[in-house]
């Protein structure tokens, strides 16, 4: 009889929880399912067909896993997955460390230096990739371009480097910008982390005679694990919000060096090519890289749990 | 001991020196822009790079106001008087930001609340798929969006844009990060003293959860200014433009015309500039609680 | 307390405001019903200084995008042209203004949104080849009558057939045309000694002049003075003249039906290319861009030009035939081996996008009538900077629309020497990114007949 009453109990308390809960959702849901997971499930769909630009309907006809054959074998596709992969790789691990190394460098500095170099640190973020982009397009120019100004001028090449021109150097012109912008939230992260770093465990951990290079890695890095993995997610985001700098800078050229899949989506979906408003086509590249994506967080999340 | 404190003093002017060169090369970009902004045709055309204006003149925003022109507003079926483009493209990207801003944090923070707090069913369902969505890029999902503002009658206006940004599940993410923190007690306390979910929410949760939001506004306020992908898809007009798409659509025109570009870089760069700078540390407060404590 | 009445303000705010807002962005959807028929009114007649409507019409509003097509991207002289139209029609017309990096990306949003414009100026590479050959457009048959098509035909035949798609559709009607050429630095080719190649009276050189020329002002200036620009978007008409005309190579065949650019003469014109030093491919630069360099003075040549830039370089109205540090600028036909080239022409006018809407398209058919064959045309062609392509309209003679112009008389030098309008092959726009992509591979040091190869194999499938 108490059992029962209790399940009862504990049955209505449940069902308050879940109204309750969904209520609080409600409003976050109404967006997040309207302009985010339903937009994904047409995207899913539509991968399976040849739905177009110039054919009239919302889903052409179901051509099954074509698209995702094709894309296979689409050498621009695949040079961009790859570039898509090495922007990442690159660039997650370089921003961590780097704002590791200058997070460590300016913790300990006065109140007013201190939020002087996190600000300067941030600044790119803040002024946009847009107005960035119009400097460092000038900066990378072939002729006129400071970059090879100065280079020229200490002697260091004799003649300048066509740096958005040149396949080999494109996609690392476009890494180094991603990069300026990426880091100044980590920097945040990691000055207020390394200030929280419990002291006690440091000083006795000198007191045993540990080096500053041990005291760092196993008890700084240690406590400090949350916020690398934090960070590590942020980052991943960021490397994929690229699309500004190769639109306004490359268009994805020279000879596809700086392709992403990002892009590629836009451009077969929307430029004015052959393959232009090949919709399914472009929603099948959608579904590759969400599936890559989604990976790679399932991995973060799990790390992170481990921790 | 000796040896190795002055071996750690080096190495500390060493660093302080390669950070005031990073500093300098972080603050170049921006150095550019301003002095570029005011420096007269014979500067930007010099093939040398000329570091200081020789004259600062202000040509360089006259013919960016000059260039186009667009009803200040337009609201319902009122019309603004035709002004500068660039004052347009202001009020639009403040107009966007503020709105996206406000509707994330009300959202999000409701949102993040339950996921942590409330023990629903589907929760670890719904949890993951906000995972998993966070890092999406919006070119996945590109083209059904598109066709969906277009069916909702929102393609070409600034609601296009907003929508998606309130549906980015970021903001889920960090504030129920922050709701974790909530003591358990205090929630059970209120409840026992009958208030209600809505009182709860309002006199405990978001006190608590303020910093969070703080950070989580001024996070969202810039994506949203600097968001050029979506902006260029749902927003053909030049009365619909963005500060970001008013300079790639003037770099797009006049690549060369670097003073003009700079003075319309100058403009949407600025303000978000000096609102960063004001609330800057709400925004590092906030940033850091939400990360370290996850 | 204070919190939550601040939060129901916000919330109440951004409610009402999207509402507002919502409400505000639907179009009014013009009233279906069939106007009265699209003005044929004389033009003339109706000057009178009245600024009111002159008859009701089904449509109130229609809107026009146009790339930067002489003064047709200056916002100032267009008001003008569009304010004239709305004087006379009371239609008025809502103008966007693109540009070449990414209006084609505008506009193919925009159709896919359902929401394309109701008029767009281009020329027939995108609006007959392919948003035409898609079935966006209206065809504009019925607008133009015996008249109109000797008008046309008297200036020159190829114009109608450029804006005709097979299918017998015309979905461009034409407003101007010129002929594409290359420019140069007069004062730099002085210096370096290499004026002694240039024919400044018939503006046409030899290939060989060309060499010779190119590599004196290598000697004199030891660095890059002509790009072969490949960055994309635009300008490709300039790097295809350049390699066609060296050794006579052709792009299509005659028929317009294949690809035809893996000519050894075109790949004898790469190489010969790739080989002098003063000739960098530069995938960095897109035609804009060279244009911008060689206005800068960077460049020494220029193979993305015309006579709008000529009139105006760069957009940049610093005057007529000068660099930005004030050096002659002079056109030049591309260099061939007997100096008798064949020029890329350039023709732009008017497409309608079939919204379904029928006012609309007969308001936009107003329009283009009031913009090409009316007393109005005189103006609308000068804003282009361009020739008109057309003889008389509706009375006004054309002929000697730039007599007081002696640039533009000069220009007609050039004229004689337009060539096959091809740009109208099937697979255009493949065809060009194929283009593009091959003058990248070679610029990379890829092997020149492989490249060429790949690009037209490229381009043919495109074809079809």
């Amino acid at each position: 009889m108490a059992k029962q009453q209790q399940s009862k109990m504990s049955r209505a308390l449940q069902r308050r929880e879940n109204v309750a809960g969904y209520l609080f959702m409600l409003p976050s849901l109404i967006f997040f399912l309207g302009f985010v997971i339903i937009p994904m499930f047409i995207c899913i769909i539509t991968s399976l067909t040849n739905t177009n630009m110039h054919d009239p309907g919302m889903f052409g006809s179901f051509i099954g896993l074509k698209n995702f054959s094709d894309l296979a074998n689409d050498p621009v596709f695949l040079k961009g997955l790859a570039n898509t992969f090495i922007i990442v790789i690159v660039s997650v691990p370089a921003v961590c460390a780097f704002s590791l190394w200058v997070s460590s460098a300016i913790y300990k500095l006065s109140g007013p230096v201190l939020s002087a170099f996190r600000c300067i640190f941030y600044l790119p973020v803040v002024t946009g990739s847009v107005a960035v982009t119009v400097v460092w397009k000038w900066m990378y120019d072939n002729y006129a371009g400071i970059l090879n100004g100065v280079l020229k001028s200490t002697g260091i090449v004799e003649k300048g480097v066509n740096w958005l021109g040149d396949p080999k150097t494109a996609l690392w012109c476009i890494i180094v910008i991603l990069f300026t912008t990426s880091v100044g939230q980590p920097i945040v992260l990691y000055v207020s982390a390394l200030g929280n770093v419990d002291q006690t465990l440091v000083e006795a951990a000198q007191v045993d005679g540990a080096t500053d290079l041990q005291v760092f890695w196993k008890i700084k890095w240690a406590q400090m694990m949350p916020t690398t993995l934090y960070i590590l997610v942020i980052t991943t985001i960021n490397s994929f919000q690229c699309f500004a700098l190769i639109q306004l800078l490359t268009q994805g050229g020279p000879n596809h060096s700086t392709d992403t899949v990002m892009y590629y989506i836009y451009y077969t979906a929307f430029k004015l090519t052959e393959q232009a408003g090949h919709f399914g086509y472009a929603n099948a590249m959608g579904v590759v890289l969400a599936i890559f994506i989604g990976l790679l967080s399932a991995i973060q999340f799990k790390l992170a749990k481990e921790k | 001991m000796k040896i190795q404190s002055g071996r750690s003093r080096a190495y500390k002017i060493f660093s302080i020196i390669v950070l005031v060169i990073l500093a300098i090369l972080f603050l170049f970009p921006l150095y550019w822009i301003l002095t570029g902004a005011f420096k007269p045709a014979q500067d930007i055309y010099n093939q040398k790079p000329v570091w200081w204006p020789t004259e600062w003149v202000s040509n360089n925003f006259q013919s960016l106001f000059n260039k186009r022109t667009a009803p200040l507003f337009s609201i319902g079926g009122l019309t603004g008087p035709a002004a500068p483009a660039a004052f347009r493209w202001l009020i639009n990207t403040v107009f966007m930001s503020v709105m996206a801003m406000i509707l994330t944090c009300a959202t999000a923070a409701m949102a993040g609340y339950a996921l942590a707090k409330k023990r629903f069913v589907g929760r670890a369902v719904l949890f993951s798929l906000i995972v998993c969505a966070m890092a999406l890029p919006k070119q996945v999902i590109l083209i059904p969006l598109l066709k969906e503002m277009s069916a909702l009658k929102l393609y070409d206006s600034l609601w296009a844009v907003i929508f998606p940004t309130v549906g980015w599940p970021f903001g889920v993410f960090l504030m129920k990060q922050f709701s974790e923190s909530i003591p358990g007690e205090i929630l059970e306390a209120t409840r026992i003293d009958g208030a209600s979910e809505a009182k709860t929410f309002v006199t405990v949760v978001l006190p608590m959860v303020k910093p969070g939001i703080g950070a989580l506004a001024i996070f969202t306020f810039i994506n949203a200014w600097n968001d050029y992908f979506m902006q260029l898809v749902m927003l053909p007009s030049g009365e619909n433009f963005t500060m970001p798409l008013g300079i790639a659509s003037l770099q797009a025109e006049t690549s060369i015309d670097m003073g003009l570009l700079m003075a319309g870089a100058a403009l949407a760069s600025v303000p978000i500039i000096i609102v960063f700078l004001i609330f800057q540390k709400y925004f590092t407060q906030g940033i850091t609680m939400g990360a370290v404590k996850g | 307390m204070k919190t939550k009445k601040l939060l129901a303000l916000l919330l109440a705010m951004v409610m009402t405001m999207a509402l507002v807002a919502c409400g505000g962005d639907q179009k009014d959807p013009a009233p279906s019903t069939p106007d009265p028929a699209p003005s044929t009114t004389p033009a003339e007649d109706n000057k009178t200084p009245d600024p009111a409507p002159a008859e009701p019409t089904g449509a109130s509003e229609i809107t026009l995008w146009t790339y930067p097509i002489g003064d047709w991207g200056t916002e100032a002289t267009v008001k003008t042209l569009t304010d004239a139209f709305t004087a006379e029609t009371g239609i008025a017309v809502k103008v966007e203004y693109l540009a070449y990096a990414d209006g084609d990306d505008k506009v193919n949003t925009a159709i896919t949104a359902n929401s394309a414009p109701d008029l767009i100026m281009e020329g027939p590479e995108r609006l007959v080849a392919n948003w035409g050959a898609n079935g966006k457009m209206v065809d504009l048959k019925d607008m133009f009558d015996d008249t109109d098509l000797a008008e046309i035909n008297a200036v020159n035949e190829g114009v109608m057939k450029s804006c005709t798609h097979t299918n017998g559709a015309i979905y461009e009607y034409p407003l101007v045309m010129t002929a594409h050429c290359m420019a140069v630095n007069v004062n730099a080719f002085k210096e370096a000694g290499a004026d002694k190649y240039l024919h400044l009276d018939t503006h046409t050189w030899t290939t060989q002049e060309f060499i010779d020329a190119v590599a004196a002002l290598y000697a004199h200036y030891n660095d890059t003075v002509g790009a072969v620009f490949c960055a994309g978007q635009s300008g490709d008409q300039g790097t295809r003249a350049l390699v066609n005309n060296m050794y006579g190579g052709t792009f299509t065949n005659a028929e317009h039906t294949q690809y035809t650019w893996d000519d050894p003469l075109n790949i004898k014109a790469l190489e010969q290319l790739k080989s002098m030093d003063g000739i960098a491919f530069d995938a960095s630069l897109a035609g804009g861009d060279e244009i911008a360099k060689f206005y800068q003075g960077a460049l020494k040549m220029a193979f993305c030009w015309n006579i709008a830039q000529q009139l105006d370089p760069n957009g940049a109205k610093t005057g007529a035939e000068k660099t930005v540090t004030g050096d002659d600028i002079a056109f030049m036909s591309f260099p061939s081996e007997d100096g008798n080239s064949k020029l890329q022409g350039g023709i732009w006018g008017f497409g309608i996008f079939d919204n379904g809407d029928q006012a609309r398209i007969d308001a936009a058919k107003q329009f283009i009538k009031f913009m090409c064959d009316s007393a109005h045309t005189v103006e609308a062609v000068k804003a282009a900077r361009y020739f008109a392509v057309r003889s008389t309209a509706e009375g006004t003679d054309l002929s000697g629309i730039w007599a007081d112009e002696p640039i533009m008389a000069e220009y007609t030098k050039l004229m004689p020497y337009l060539g096959d309008y091809y740009q109208i092959t099937t697979g255009w726009a493949g065809a060009r990114t194929a283009w593009w992509n091959m003058l990248q591979a070679v610029g990379t040091g890829d092997d020149v007949a492989a490249a060429v190869a790949a690009g037209v194999a490229e381009a043919n499938a495109a074809a079809g």
